[in-house]
C-alpha cells in the first residue's frame, strides 16, 4: 500500500456504498473502478443491517476532483442506492488480520507478549507456528506485522478497511 | 394466463409500445422467433448484428423512443457490441436482447456461447442476463425504463434458451422497483437562480448546446432563452439541429473542426452556458486551454459529466428542459450588442475564407453537401457515417429541423450510416433520410444494401468517394510526414454495386454533374446511391492540432 508515491493532494479516502444484493453488481463496482482507472487500495462487502442490501467500504487513493467522480460514477450504477464519503468524519475504522507465524517453543511466549500489548488474539498453535488475529486500524495492524516478521511470517490474509462514522447519524442518512 | 419466456418477451414488447424490432435469428434465439408471428410487431431482418444495433440506435435517434435490437448468442451477441458501445457514447435509448445457452450448461464453453453481460458491462447503462423465467418481465420493464429515462443509453437482456421456452403464469409487472436509480431531472432552484443572476451579468455569454437538449426537446426554450437575452449558441456536433441553423443566433458547431469565429467565441466568451453538452475533447481540445476568460454553468441531467473534464463554476444537475424552463423568467432581455458585433466581425473573416466562393472546377465534397442542402431545404434527416464526410456534413449542411442530424460521435463508428439510416427510415416514413459516408466507412457495412431493397426504404445514399481513409490521410499529411501508411483503399465499383442490389446507381464524375445527380435522386421513388468521385486530397478545414487550443487552428488556406 505505501508502494504508491505520494501524489500533491492526494490521500487515502474511504468511502461507503450500499447496493443491492442482486448478481453482478460487484463486478459492475470493480469494472468500474478498473475502467475508470481508478485506485482500489482496499474494498470490502457484506451484508448491511437491511436484507437484500449490501454494503461495501471501498478505499480509493485519490484527490477531491477523483473522489467526486468514483462517487458520481459509483452512483450511475443501477443497483447502488447510496454512496457517502466519510473520510473526514469522525468514524470507526477497522481491520482484521490473521498472522501465521513460525513458532518453535522457544519463542511462544514472546510472540505470546508481543500479541498481548495489541491485544491480538491466538487463534490457533500448532508445533511449529501459531496463527494471531488482530483487529485494529490498518497502522496497528502493520505494526504488529513489523514486530512479527523477524519471527518469520508464514501466511498473512488482511480483511481490508470497513467503516462506520461514529455516533448516531447513520451512513444510509437516517439518524 | 399461461406463457412462456418468448411470448412473454414479445408481450412486454408489445407494452412498451414497440412496433419493430431489428435482429438476426440464430441457434439460441430460436423459441424468440417462433412465437414472432404471432405478435404485432415488424421485424427488420439485417445482414450483420452490428447492423441491428445501429439500426435501432439510428431508429431511436430519429424518433425519441427506445430501439430494440436482437441477436443468437456466441457471434450473434459479439457482432451487436460495436452498435451497443456507439449507443452508449451518444446516450440512444436501445434495448438489446442476446439468446444465451441453456442455464444448464452456461459457463461450461458451450457451442456459441460467450459472456455478453461481462463484454457489455462496461458499454451499457446496465445489462441483465436471465436465468429464471420469473425474472423476465420485471427484467424488461425495468430495461425500458431505464434506457428511457435521465440519460438514456442501452440496456442489454441476455436470456438462456431454457428461459425462453420456460411456462408461467403470466403477471405484467405492476411497478418497476429500482431503489438505486431516480434520474434528478428537476433542477436546484437556487442554483438556478444563481445561473440566472450569472447570466443577467455577463457580457459575452454563449450557449454550448448538446444532445441533450434534442433528447429532452428542449429546442423551444433553448431558443426562446436565447432570444431573450441575445445569447449566442455554439452546438456540439451532436447538438447540432438544437437550434435552426439559420437562425441568427446559431454559430453552428465548435471544437475541432468548428469555424473559426464560432472557437473564437468559446475563447473569448466570459460566461459560457453548457446545456445538454460533456464538453468532449472535441469540443474543448485540452481541458486546460478551453474558453479561458469563461465562467462556466454547466446544465446536465447526468451528474457524473459535470466536472469531468473541466472545472465548472455552477452545476446544475436536471433535464435541459426544466431547468431551462425555470430560467426564462429569471433571465433578463439583454442586447450584447458589442459581443454579437465582434462575433459578427469574425464571422464575415470566416465567411470571406468560405472555399465555395472559389471559382474553380475542383470536385470539392462541400460542393456536393451544400447541394443537397439546397436542395433539401435543410429539412431532410441526414445520416452521416464517420470521418471527412461527417465533418464536411456538419460545416456545409444547415439543419433546420430537431433531431436532422443522425452521427456517431462519442465512438466514430465508421460504417454507421447505412445501418443507422436504416433504422431512421423504418422510423419516420415519408420523410426524406439521406446516408453521406466516405467510401471507407460505406464499405464496412455496405452488406445492408440488402436490408434496404427487402424493406423498401427510399434512402438517397451520398459516397463521397477519394479512394483514401480520409481523415486519416489528412492527418498523416498534416502530421505524418504524408506518410500515407494504410490508408489508400481500393473500392468497388458503387454505381454498379447498387444495381447488383436493385438499387439505381449514379456515378457522378465531375462537379458540374453534381446538381442534376441530387435531382434525380429526389426524383427516384426508392432508393438510389450516387457515387460522388471527389477529389482525392481534399481537407477538412479548419481542424485544430491535437494538443492546441481550439482558437489555433489551421485554417482554409486563401487563394492568393
Amino acid at each position: 500500500m505505501s508502494a504508491i508515491p505520494a501524489k500533491e493532494g492526494f490521500s487515502r479516502r474511504t468511502l461507503v456504498a450500499l447496493m443491492e444484493d442482486k448478481p453482478g453488481v460487484l463486478s459492475h463496482v470493480v469494472n468500474l473502478f478498473r475502467r475508470r482507472n481508478y485506485n482500489i487500495e482496499s474494498l470490502t462487502v457484506g451484508h448491511s443491517e437491511t436484507p437484500g442490501i449490501s454494503r461495501m467500504t471501498v478505499v480509493v487513493y485519490a484527490n477531491d476532483a477523483v473522489v467526486e467522480q468514483v462517487m458520481k460514477q459509483l452512483y450511475k450504477l443501477i443497483n447502488v442506492v447510496k454512496v457517502s464519503d466519510i473520510s473526514d468524519d469522525a468514524a470507526v475504522i477497522r481491520e482484521l488480520a490473521l498472522i501465521k507465524v513460525h513458532a518453535p517453543s522457544s519463542v511462544r511466549a514472546e510472540i505470546k507478549q508481543l500479541a498481548d500489548i495489541f491485544r491480538a488474539q491466538i487463534v490457533d498453535v500448532s508445533r511449529e507456528s501459531m496463527t494471531i488475529e488482530i483487529t485494529g486500524t490498518e497502522d496497528k495492524v502493520d505494526s504488529l506485522i513489523e514486530i512479527l516478521r523477524p519471527f518469520g511470517i508464514k501466511e498473512l490474509t488482511r480483511t481490508g478497511r470497513v467503516a462506520m462514522v461514529r455516533g448516531a447519524l447513520h451512513t444510509n442518512g437516517n439518524t | 394466463m399461461k406463457m412462456n419466456g418468448a411470448q412473454i418477451l414479445w408481450e412486454c414488447l408489445v407494452r412498451e409500445g414497440v412496433d419493430v424490432v431489428f435482429g438476426i435469428t440464430g441457434g439460441a434465439i430460436m423459441p424468440v422467433y417462433h412465437e414472432l408471428p404471432k405478435f404485432p410487431i415488424r421485424h427488420v431482418t439485417v445482414r450483420h448484428e452490428q447492423a441491428a444495433a445501429h439500426a435501432a440506435d439510428g431508429y431511436a435517434r430519429a424518433t425519441g423512443k427506445v430501439g430494440v435490437c436482437m441477436s443468437t448468442s456466441g457471434p450473434g451477441a459479439t457482432n451487436l457490441v460495436t452498435g451497443i458501445a456507439t449507443a452508449q457514447m451518444d446516450s440512444s435509448p436501445i434495448v438489446a436482447f442476446t439468446g444465451q445457452v441453456p442455464s444448464a450448461v452456461l459457463g461450461t464453453d458451450a457451442f456459441q456461447e460467450t459472456d455478453i453481460t461481462g463484454i457489455t458491462m462496461p458499454i451499457t447503462k446496465h445489462n441483465y442476463l436471465i436465468t429464471d423465467v420469473r425474472d423476465l418481465a420485471p427484467a424488461i420493464r425495468e430495461a425500458f425504463h431505464i434506457a428511457s429515462t435521465g440519460r438514456p443509453g442501452p440496456v442489454l437482456i441476455d436470456i438462456t434458451k431454457d428461459v425462453q421456452m420456460a411456462e408461467i403464469e403470466f403477471e405484467y409487472p405492476k411497478e418497476i422497483n429500482l431503489p438505486g436509480y431516480k434520474p434528478h431531472t428537476k433542477g436546484n432552484i437556487r442554483q438556478i437562480r444563481q445561473a440566472a443572476q450569472m447570466i443577467n451579468e455577463a457580457q459575452r455569454p454563449l450557449f454550448v448546446a448538446g444532445q441533450g437538449v434534442l433528447i429532452s426537446g428542449a429546442e423551444r426554450e433553448l431558443r426562446a432563452l436565447a432570444e431573450k437575452a441575445q445569447i449566442p449558441v455554439v452546438t456540439s456536433l451532436l447538438g447540432k439541429s438544437a437550434i435552426p441553423e439559420s437562425h441568427p443566433l446559431c454559430l453552428g458547431m465548435g471544437g475541432m473542426h468548428g469555424e473559426a469565429f464560432v472557437n473564437h467565441a468559446l475563447q473569448e466568451a466570459d460566461l459560457l452556458v453548457g446545456v445538454g453538452a460533456r464538453f468532449d475533447d472535441r469540443l474543448t481540445s485540452t481541458a486546460e486551454t478551453f474558453a479561458p476568460k469563461a465562467k462556466i454553468i454547466h446544465i446536465d441531467i447526468d451528474p457524473a459529466e459535470i466536472g469531468k473534464r473541466i472545472p465548472v463554476d455552477l452545476p446544475i444537475v436536471g433535464d435541459a428542459g426544466n431547468v431551462l424552463r425555470a430560467l426564462i423568467p429569471l433571465v433578463k432581455r439583454a442586447s450584447h450588442k458589442e459581443w454579437l458585433a465582434q462575433i459578427d466581425e469574425w464571422r464575415q473573416d470566416t465567411y470571406a475564407r468560405d472555399i465555395l466562393l472559389r471559382e474553380t472546377d475542383e470536385f470539392i465534397p462541400q460542393y456536393v453537401i451544400r447541394n443537397i442542402w439546397e436542395a433539401t431545404e435543410g429539412q431532410a434527416i441526414m445520416v452521416t457515417d464517420v470521418g471527412q464526410n461527417q465533418m464536411w456534413e456538419a460545416q456545409y449542411y444547415l439543419h433546420e429541423r430537431p433531431r436532422g442530424l443522425i452521427t456517431s460521435g462519442g465512438l466514430g463508428t465508421m460504417g454507421f450510416a447505412l445501418p443507422a439510416a436504416v433504422g431512421v427510415a423504418v422510423g419516420r416514413p415519408g420523410e426524406p433520410v439521406w446516408v453521406v459516408a466516405g467510401d471507407g466507412g460505406f464499405q464496412m457495412t455496405l452488406q445492408e444494401l440488402a436490408t434496404v431493397v427487402q424493406e423498401r426504404l427510399p434512402l438517397k445514399i451520398a459516397i463521397l468517394n477519394n479512394g483514401y481513409l480520409g481523415m486519416v490521410r489528412q492527418w498523416q499529411e498534416l502530421f505524418f510526414e504524408k506518410n500515407y501508411s494504410g490508408t489508400p483503399i481500393l473500392g468497388p465499383d458503387f454505381a454498379k454495386l447498387a444495381e447488383a442490389y436493385g438499387i439505381p446507381g449514379i456515378t457522378v464524375e465531375e462537379k458540374a454533374q453534381v446538381p442534376e445527380a441530387i435531382k434525380q435522386a429526389l426524383e427516384t421513388e426508392g432508393p438510389i446511391l450516387l457515387d460522388f468521385r471527389i477529389e482525392r486530397e481534399h481537407n477538412v478545414f479548419p481542424i485544430v492540432p491535437v494538443g492546441q487550443p481550439i482558437d489555433k487552428m489551421i485554417r482554409r488556406p486563401i487563394d492568393s
